[in-house]
């Protein structure tokens, strides 16, 4: 007697196709219903897209490592296109020193010291943008424009040539997709942006006390390797900015299309939090992840064969039914708590912590000030191979009396 | 509760007055993830709370493995695990935490003094994997009582085990004099080990010698195995916590906002600011200055050592 194992469905969609990257979760809908796991055809590698499978494989850093790189490309066959990220293109053991040394740099202890004065640069940038409008581009006066006033001040790295964080970051995310337009499109001024960054990254470079220059000091205590410490910099002002600007214009577009979850928020700022973090388990502004199968892995009852990429889909699994009622619903009164929108287990997102005291400090300032953030003409989305966001969210804001 | 108790499934000799522990989810589900040098606080059940070095292997996530040293000066927790405690039995456990963590570098010394060979051996075994070189330097009372000498014999002539009664006392001065200014030293052991390995290494570079200490800690009240009440001062009720469930789920269930992520104190997202009472810490984030300052805690793991906590939920 013969048994076969089950045979993996086989899905011929691009999930990185304009289609899709316009509004992906119709093909995540598909991919979950298929199966715990399915062949994504156009790229010959498999994808997760439930809730329980994905989380199981984030966290289980020993048979799905990040070392081959958390994009398509299969670094045990392919050359990185830069040197790894030593937090999330590394496994442990050499993930393990340089993620010690910033966990304390950039945790909820830590930050109390910034909160004061981010949230009193919310309230002026608040200010100014309600003396710019009533009808504002939200992306880029707002979710944008936040992040790039506190978060390089934060790294301490100087204020000219900021411009080049975003085109940087937002290249980034797309080079962990295929080779696709969204790829060709950046790669032409990638040296420029990729040269700045990188310049950042030396100790003189960064002011005293800023996340930056306490990564070196920790290089000083030999906790880490003076080799390492601009690399770690360097995580910081490529995973640090885009991902937070999709964070905050996701938060700022369901609360422009959700008129009463405002009224909530601004009844009960203290649930400002909580907003930012259903925001993300909604938008998911990080989508994607790759990881390869370390050895063969049974998922639900499917093997991810050895040394082949897979593909996670945190935005899948934060709308998986099987975890959240009604998932496609922005909603305060849902308990967001164990979203993967930051990821989760050892590579979860570092620098989450920062981005919930931004949300926290820019939704506060908003909710004083703002009795209604009404839609004032049609949204345009931006497309990138790993986030989700917005390019254009334009809304009337409505000053409260 | 449920999530903090471990089940020991082995427990076996490892030298004279030496056996190891293996403790595992009583579900045999994942356990959360640590690097060489990492502790867990183990409570038995007498209620005795110790602190044991985990010495087995990381890639395996489902069992933790701990060796404990027979100490008859001790407060009684090493006699209680070497004769009562049996597999099949629970402890309660908190952690992984890690003050002794391992920093890159192209060489490293190691040097053991008896049991203080357990966090050790996670660092030995990654040092050879990544390819540096290191030595280890490895004393005891007499070669019987020192645990773990045939595990290490496949690593061979890096391996030098020097037990008091055939060598006498280990030679830092000697080691520490000439290792080279990159060489990591990575010692632990009893006190007196120790002080001479920082004596010898007074003319090193700074960091370059790193050593770990156990000290009993010194806990505002016993951790406790009884219920206690929480008072949630920001939605304004009081919420008792049984032992078989957490403070999170607690405040949760009266309409509290808590928002929280890994719930295994690991990611940090849970921290709450303690008004009052003293928290029973059983996270992986707080240095040990950070718990005794006792104004903050992880809602997800962590409990009460007194009757009653308030926190800004």
């Amino acid at each position: 007697m013969t048994t076969t194992a089950p045979a993996i469905p086989v899905n011929h969609v691009d999930p990185f196709s304009p289609e899709v990257l316009e509004d992906p979760l119709p093909f995540q809908h598909a991919l979950r219903e298929a199966g715990p796991v399915v062949h994504l055809a156009q790229h010959d590698v498999y994808a997760m897209g439930r809730y329980e499978h994905v989380r199981a494989a984030l966290v289980d850093w020993q048979r799905f490592p990040s070392g081959a790189g958390v994009g398509l490309a299969n670094w045990r066959y392919e050359k990185p296109w830069r040197p790894p990220s030593l937090l999330l293109e590394t496994d442990p053991p050499h993930h393990d020193a340089p993620r010690a040394v910033l966990a304390p740099i950039l945790s909820p202890r830590a930050l109390r010291r910034l909160r004061e004065q981010w949230c009193t640069e919310a309230e002026t940038l608040v200010d100014e943008v309600l003396a710019s409008g009533p009808e504002v581009d939200a992306m880029s006066t707002l979710a944008e424009a936040f992040p790039l006033r506190v978060f390089p001040d934060a790294v301490g790295i100087p204020r000219e040539g900021r411009e080049h964080l975003l085109p940087y970051g937002d290249h980034l995310f797309n080079a962990f997709g295929p080779e696709n337009a969204l790829v060709a499109k950046g790669a032409p001024t990638l040296p420029e942006h990729a040269g700045w960054v990188n310049a950042q990254c030396a100790r003189d470079r960064l002011a005293e006390g800023g996340f930056g220059a306490q990564i070196w000091a920790a290089a000083d205590r030999g906790d880490i390797t003076p080799e390492q410490a601009p690399l770690v910099v360097r995580s910081l002002l490529s995973a640090g900015v885009d991902t937070t600007v999709h964070g905050l214009g996701a938060c700022l577009s369901a609360m422009a299309t959700h008129p009463e979850q405002w009224a909530r928020l601004r009844a009960q700022p203290g649930l400002a939090r909580v907003a930012f973090d259903e925001a993300v388990r909604w938008e998911s502004p990080v989508q994607t992840f790759f990881r390869i199968a370390d050895v063969d892995v049974s998922v639900g009852g499917t093997v991810v064969p050895e040394g082949r990429k897979i593909l996670m889909f945190l935005g899948s699994a934060n709308h998986d039914p099987r975890r959240w009622d009604a998932p496609d619903v922005f909603d305060l009164d849902r308990d967001p708590s164990g979203h993967v929108g930051f990821g989760m287990g050892l590579h979860q997102c570092v620098g989450q912590h920062v981005a919930r005291l931004e949300a926290e400090a820019l939704l506060t300032a908003l909710a004083r000030r703002v009795e209604r953030i009404a839609p004032a003409g049609t949204p345009r989305r931006h497309h990138n191979n790993t986030m989700r966001g917005w390019e254009s969210l334009p809304v009337r804001l409505v000053p409260a009396v | 509760m449920e999530s903090d108790r471990l089940v020991v499934v082995a427990k076996e000799p490892a030298a004279d007055d030496v056996v190891t522990l293996v403790l595992a989810r009583p579900d045999g589900g994942r356990l959360p993830d640590w690097a060489p040098g990492a502790h867990i606080d183990v409570t038995l059940p007498t209620g005795a709370t110790r602190q044991y070095s985990l010495c087995g292997d990381r890639w395996d996530a489902h069992t933790y493995r701990i060796g404990v040293l027979r100490e008859p000066a001790g407060r009684g927790g090493s006699a209680y695990v070497h004769d009562e405690l049996d597999t099949g039995d629970l402890v309660a456990f908190g952690g992984p935490r890690n003050d002794f963590a391992m920093v890159p570098s192209p060489r490293y010394l190691f040097v053991a003094g008896g049991i203080g060979i357990t966090p050790l051996l996670p660092m030995i075994h990654q040092a050879d994997l990544v390819g540096a070189d290191w030595s280890l330097l490895y004393g005891g009372r007499r070669r019987g009582s020192m645990a773990f000498v045939g595990e290490l014999a496949r690593y061979g002539d890096r391996v030098h085990v020097r037990p008091e009664d055939e060598h006498g006392l280990l030679p830092l001065a000697a080691w520490l004099g000439d290792a080279d200014d990159d060489t990591v030293v990575y010692c632990c052991g009893p006190a007196p080990l120790l002080d001479a390995a920082e004596r010898a290494a007074a003319h090193r570079p700074r960091h370059r010698l790193r050593t770990e200490r156990f000290t009993a800690p010194e806990l505002g009240a016993p951790v406790r195995d009884a219920p206690f009440e929480v008072e949630l001062a920001r939605t304004g009720t009081t919420v008792t916590v049984l032992p078989q469930g957490t403070v999170l789920d607690a405040a949760r269930r009266v309409g509290a906002t808590a928002l929280s992520s890994c719930e295994q104190g690991l990611c940090g997202t849970c921290e709450t600011t303690v008004l009052a009472g003293v928290p029973d810490h059983r996270d992986s984030i707080l240095a040990d200055h950070e718990r005794a300052a006792g104004d903050c805690m992880f809602p997800c793991v962590s409990r009460s050592c007194t009757d009653r906590l308030v926190l800004d939920l």
